[in-house]
């Protein structure tokens, strides 16, 4: 199991490293000038704009500019964001929060509705309830996000009033961020009501976010159900006389779960994916709003430092989920 | 940012929303993040809206609603003879604001004013190089080349030396990059050894004052009890940072907000007629165009210019692309700007003489390209829809036009190339409702090679717009202007296409909001009413 975990470890440093390239490299390659940007239709004299590019250190050769953001990396510094000007680093941890209460929030679902949907339809395979739900989640998967984050906001929120539109929390309330969890940090702050408006906030985003994954969860746990339910051992479990259920939830999904397991690891870079456009609708102040604003103005640093950051935790997230693997499945630990 | 004593407006049951219980909370939907609050660090509108216009106060501003120049913590000034210096004597009695982590010991006096000026002008100075120290407005304005020194006479009085006569100094010093900021807040600060919480803990003497930035989400204001125009009529200001125009409409159908920026075209009819909402329009100050490359031939001949003018069915272009949300351009300044000359006839559309003066120009079979922008601005809202109306209109007089675009920073940068193949769209919003601000910038000799996309520099129209420059009777000013928009006109170096019409959409209990011309959203003056 250890010279597992080593070389699961080990096959992180190159990864690491080909997204700093690849980060360093994309965004540099994208046509537009980010001081062009800074200026709009105004611009700059071409003596400024040589001042400007020699301040951020724009004007030293790829290499050594690569070299130089490489060094800072090790060191734990980003650089700091040519738009405000603070560091990376910091912004990205004052937004991070928001993104991962969203994304724990719509993981749960998907894996609350999705699984159960999935192993039902699996058992039932055939029957409407089956249809019912591959039906769903091909619509779901399919579904542009904006559009069905706009639909749910007008319906919810307009024509119903049952939810917020947009937000974190009411306006009415107002502390302090502690953990910068909103459902913690309103709970901690004591003030009556703040936790119900927290939740209630967080409803809208958390359905359309889980959507794709729930699709992908329900599809990848049917499948696997049903690979599993042919199999001989089943057949003899049932044989033996053992309950439906227990054949069901023993014998078949302990074993169909590995897959699913997998892909549930997989949907976190989907959902990170997904918040992009889901926190710029919802108005969310999360990571990936901060993103998108930071691509369309060129902000190398900002850019740089947060795809890293993302893709770290999307690296950290499927190195555990390859660790689970391997202590449920021990042939995967075995094989080399 | 520090943690900072909270004012808690927690109130009345959990999920009543609605915003009207807090009688005295105005909630803005803004369209976007502040870059920061130290306005002279940054070029954005929407920074702008969050500090300058709310926390901070400069010399001179404009009328609320308006372009004029009113005394804002300069009660009076002179310029002299030689227009080279402007004194300013100071308004008495004003306060900044008290923060968590400042208490001011005095007024407002010469020495906040010489700070705030020398930051930015001066690289030796010890703010110079904090926060970036990137003061690209200053720098836009020629402020380094024009400002000779800033000089504090007495406590009461500063003196602004100028390297050359410039009329539009005291426009430019109500822009938000010339706001004032404490020296004081600046000099303690600096003493604590974090000289960078300058920009993100403001003390300034606007309207409102800071409580809290939750990044990327909520903005919190509260009124400056000791304001010297007097305190504002709401308690609070709230900015809701809402991206989506769609969803900032919802926001502010559901009482979640009051006023909300930029609303989508498609939505306008259904605001008019919410029985909740006042729908307030007013033309923005600006323009978008056309620019041909005149010092390519055959767009150096003025005639081919104007014929190309003449083929472009502009009443098509405002139903089309602006859905009727603006009005057809004659001249290069917007309407709202003084000196605009009303008697300047347009190209009227005629496709017919349009063709017959270009076959008189000896131009036949001509094919060039037209740039359309990849992105919306407030005046061109639709650039590639614009240049496929104009190519259609084009090719009905034989000219074949290729649509060309690059993504936006790129775009901006090959525009300005001398040797630019085809005729640009772009447009211009006034920074300080100064005439020259729009016809030096875009259509002066110093601008070729840059701002100046037409690459037109005619000595009859430079002359007149460099008289005007030193020529302090405004009445003087505004007829070299006039005149300088005939010699436009009839040189053509653009297609004068629109100016767009800013929508505004407030709930019903918004009391005395304005539009702002230069396209700042500004809340003091606003009152809520049940």
């Amino acid at each position: 199991m250890f010279r597992f975990i080593l070389t699961r470890l080990g096959l992180v440093i190159p990864t690491f490293v080909g997204i700093t390239l690849l980060t360093f490299g994309m965004i540099r390659l994208v046509p537009g000038d980010p001081i062009e940007l800074l200026a709009g239709e105004r611009g700059v004299t071409p003596e400024r704009h040589a001042q400007l590019r020699a301040e951020y250190g724009f004007d030293k050769p790829v290499l050594e500019q690569y070299w130089n953001y490489i060094s800072g990396v090790l060191q734990g510094d980003l650089g700091k964001s040519i738009t405000t000007k603070q560091p990376v680093v910091e912004e990205f941890f004052t937004l991070f929060p928001a993104t991962v209460e969203l994304s724990v929030f719509a993981i749960f679902l998907a894996v609350a509705i999705g699984l159960p949907a999935g192993i039902i339809a699996a058992v039932r395979r055939g029957s409407v309830f089956d249809h019912t739900v591959m039906g769903t989640a091909l619509t779901g998967y399919s579904m542009p996000i904006f559009w069905w984050a706009l639909l749910l906001i007008i319906f919810f929120s307009g024509i119903l009033g049952w939810t917020p539109v947009s937000g974190r929390i009411s306006l009415l309330y107002f502390f302090e961020p502690v953990t910068g969890f909103m459902l913690i940090d309103s709970l901690l702050s004591g003030q009556e009501g703040a936790f119900r408006s927290a939740v209630s906030h967080l409803i809208l985003p958390a359905i359309v976010l889980s959507t794709i994954p729930l699709a992908v969860i329900a599809r990848q746990t049917r499948s696997a159900m049903l690979e599993v339910l042919n199999e001989d051992y089943v057949r003899t479990a049932k044989a033996k006389g053992l309950s439906p259920g227990r054949v069901i939830t023993v014998h078949a999904l302990r074993n169909a779960l590995i897959p699913v397991i997998t892909v549930i690891g997989l949907q976190v870079g989907v959902l990170f994916s997904g918040a992009v456009l889901t926190e710029s609708i919802f108005s969310w102040p999360g990571i990936g709003k901060w993103l998108i604003d930071s691509i369309s103005r060129r902000d190398y640093p900002s850019v740089q430092g947060g795809i890293l950051l993302i893709a770290t935790t999307v690296i950290l997230v499927n190195l555990l989920v390859d660790l689970v693997y391997g202590f449920i499945n021990p042939r995967i630990r075995h094989t080399r | 940012m520090k943690k900072k004593p909270l004012i808690m407006l927690a109130a009345a049951s959990a999920l009543s929303i609605s915003i009207a219980a807090q009688a005295k909370t105005l909630v803005y939907c803004s369209e976007g993040s502040p870059e920061g609050f130290n306005p002279s660090l940054y070029t954005a509108g929407t920074t702008f809206d969050a500090s300058s216009r709310a926390l901070f106060n400069r010399l001179v501003e404009f009328e609320r609603g308006g372009t004029n120049i009113v005394p804002a913590l300069a009660e009076s000034w002179t310029v002299s003879d030689d227009g080279l210096e402007y004194t300013f004597n100071l308004r008495k009695g004003v306060k900044f604001h008290t923060t968590g982590s400042f208490t001011p010991s005095r007024d407002m006096n010469a020495d906040d004013v010489v700070f705030s000026f020398k930051r930015q002008g001066d690289a030796d100075h010890p703010y110079h190089k904090v926060s970036g120290g990137a003061y690209e407005y200053f720098n836009g304005m020629s402020m380094p080349d024009l400002l000779k020194d800033v000089v504090k006479v007495d406590d009461m009085t500063v003196k602004f030396v100028l390297n050359r006569p410039e009329a539009p100094m005291i426009a430019n010093l109500g822009m938000d990059f010339a706001s004032i900021m404490s020296a004081e807040h600046a000099d303690q600060m600096m003493a604590a050894g974090t000289p960078e919480k300058v920009d993100l803990e403001p003390v300034g003497t606007g309207p409102f004052q800071l409580v809290a930035y939750q990044k990327d989400a909520v903005i919190r204001y509260k009124a400056h009890p000791d304001y010297w125009a007097g305190k504002a009529a709401i308690d609070d200001l709230v900015f809701a940072i809402t991206i989506d125009p769609a969803v900032r409409y919802q926001k502010l159908k559901a009482g979640e907000c009051h006023v909300m920026p930029y609303p989508n075209p498609a939505d306008i009819e259904a605001m008019r007629n919410d029985p909740d909402l006042n729908l307030l329009e007013q033309e923005g100050l600006n323009v978008g165009y056309l620019a041909y490359n005149s010092m390519m031939a055959p767009f150096d001949n003025p005639k081919v210019r104007k014929a190309l003018n003449m083929a472009i069915n502009k009443d098509a272009i405002i139903d089309g692309v602006f859905q009727g949300a603006g009005k057809v351009a004659k001249n290069p300044i917007p309407p709202t700007i003084w000196s605009y000359n009303d008697a300047t006839e347009d190209d009227g559309y005629d496709p017919a003489a349009a063709k017959a003066m270009l076959e008189e120009a000896g131009v036949s079979g001509l094919s060039t390209k037209i740039w359309a922008m990849p992105v919306q601005r407030p005046y061109n809202p639709n650039a590639r829809r614009m240049a496929e109306l104009i190519q259609a209109d084009w090719a009905a007089v034989g000219v074949e036009a290729e649509i060309v675009s690059f993504e936006w920073g790129e775009y901006l940068k090959r525009s300005k190339a001398e040797d630019r193949d085809g005729a640009v769209l772009l447009g211009w919003t006034g920074d300080n409702g100064d005439p020259d601000n729009f016809l030096a910038v875009l259509l002066g000799c110093d601008g070729v090679g840059g701002s100046n996309r037409a690459q037109w520099c005619h000595q009859p129209f430079e002359d007149l717009i460099q008289k005007a420059k030193v020529t302090s009777d405004p009445a003087e000013r505004t007829s070299l202007y006039e005149q300088a928009q005939l010699v436009f006109k009839e040189q053509a170096p653009w297609a004068t296409i629109a100016h767009s019409v800013v929508f505004m959409p407030v709930r019903k209990e918004v009391k005395d909001y304005l539009i702002d011309p230069f396209g700042g959203h500004i809340f003091y003056g606003v009152d809520l009413v049940e």
